[in-house]
């Protein structure tokens, strides 16, 4: 399988990278670990005519604390993400999840920012960003915005992005010392995207949740956030009937595909019990 | 489509060549570089019978264009034998463990079993079946490519394999 003829281009700078990608306008895409991009070129499904390959930016490598918050620049990859300490201390969630992306190769070269840019409904990461409360970076050639990760994906493969723009870094405010979490997925082998996927941050307090967000991966279009589902469990110990509670909350929200992985019935039970399972496990880990 | 002139560090010797830039780096070692040992199996990113060891990471050689690999340093099955020409460890537990059949998947599986030796000379048996779970083997039900790994971290490590009761 080979892919259509694209003219390839390695820039250097973010500055560079945006100004080829407006310069050239629809024909042309970023490159980051291609993992979804390539394979899409291979079949014709993309026929882009020009590459821009962010490999050469130095500027989008490397993960960071700025006061309360990480921020991780756009190209770095899941296998980096999981040997980063600092990950692992502020936010064990990104790495249980990141495990769970694809295989040890494919985390080599697949990059956070090409997760959460590409607006696919698959993705894992998009409605763990969401959970974690993080926004994106955007460049443009008539400058920067942040924008809210709740508010960046519109439908499949539809974001906030705008032409010519560019996702640089993510930024994730790190969640209270103490606090629960789980991303919990169910897929039919590894390498699979989620049949159905729940994210979990809660902290307790005496025994009773504090506070909670919930996040749900491929069972609508876009990442979802189950708000309602989260305000049901708030100040209760996760008893049976609370949990059943917030599982019928979320479903009510999920709206899945029916495909390879199950009817759509199927699929909104599963995500109900993914939501229970990762609300349990968060508990058992809050302190 | 003009091409493009790309150097790379192939098992420890400069090479070069001219590539398109929709030349898959797989294409570009097998077709320009003449070196048939890495595998072309599902094409899809699903197989790892392309694994390569770029840069100290484990690569799906179908899944990267070559251009992107300009100024790299690449390590395929070809460069695994020791320097005289002797099975490397790997080598040596895929024989004696057995861990082929066909042999399709086993430059894929020694390429990747490398790298995660590298990085972790002692696995668990879990950590073998995860660190290989982007290959595919249609032959083995992996018992004995998990021999194998466990075979070779012995020997790396110096110490006498003793292979588990079934």
């Amino acid at each position: 399988m080979i892919p259509g003829p694209f003219s390839y281009h390695r820039p250097a700078t973010v500055a560079d990278a945006v100004n080829l990608l407006s310069t050239l306008g629809d024909e042309a895409r970023p490159l980051a670990g291609g993992h979804s991009l390539v394979p899409m070129m291979k079949l014709r499904l993309a026929s882009p005519e020009h590459l821009v390959d962010l490999h050469g930016v130095a500027g989008l490598k490397g993960i960071r604390r700025d006061g309360n918050k990480i921020v991780i620049g756009a190209m770095t990859t899941q296998h980096e993400l999981l040997a980063s300490d600092e990950i692992g201390l502020s936010l064990p969630i990104l790495d249980e999840t990141a495990l769970l992306i694809a295989d040890p190769q494919v985390r080599y070269r697949g990059t956070v920012g090409g997760n959460v840019a590409n607006g696919d409904p698959g993705n894992d990461m998009p409605a763990l960003m969401m959970t974690l409360g993080a926004s994106y970076r955007l460049e443009g050639k008539s400058g920067g915005r942040d924008v809210a990760a709740s508010e960046f994906y519109q439908g499949a493969y539809f974001t906030a992005l705008e032409p010519g723009e560019l996702l640089t870094a993510i930024s994730i405010p790190v969640p209270p010392a103490g606090h629960g979490y789980a991303y919990e997925k169910l897929k039919r082998k590894v390498g699979d995207y989620a049949t159905a996927a729940a994210a979990v941050v809660l902290t307790m307090a005496g025994g009773k949740v504090a506070t909670c967000q919930i996040g749900l991966t491929n069972l609508s279009e876009t990442p979802l956030l189950a708000e309602d589902a989260a305000k049901a469990v708030i100040g209760t110990s996760l008893d049976p009937a609370t949990l059943k509670k917030a599982a019928a909350a979320a479903e009510a929200i999920m709206s899945p595909a029916a495909d390879a992985r199950g009817p759509v019935e199927y699929r909104k039970h599963v995500g109900g019990i993914m939501v229970m399972r990762a609300l349990q496990r968060a508990a058992g880990r809050a302190r | 489509m003009a091409k493009t002139h790309i150097t790379m560090k192939v098992n420890g010797a400069e090479v070069e060549g001219l590539a398109e830039p929709r030349t898959l780096l797989v294409h570009f070692i097998r077709e320009n570089l003449a070196m048939t040992g890495t595998h072309i199996g599902c094409e899809t990113t699903h197989c790892g019978a392309c694994t390569v060891d770029i840069d100290g990471m484990s690569v799906k050689s179908c899944t990267m264009f070559a251009v992107q690999a300009n100024g790299s340093d690449i390590v395929t099955i070809e460069g695994m034998a020791n320097a005289d020409g002797s099975l490397s460890a790997l080598q040596e537990g895929f024989r004696m463990m057995h861990g082929l059949q066909c042999g399709f998947c086993t430059p894929g599986m020694i390429m990747r079993a490398h790298r995660l030796l590298k990085e972790n000379p002692s696995p668990t048996e879990s950590e073998i079946r995860m660190g290989i779970s982007g290959n595919i083997c249609r032959c083995t039900g992996y018992q004995n490519i998990v021999k194998a790994i466990q075979y070779a971290a012995a020997k790396i490590n110096g110490v006498e394999f003793k292979e588990a009761a079934e």
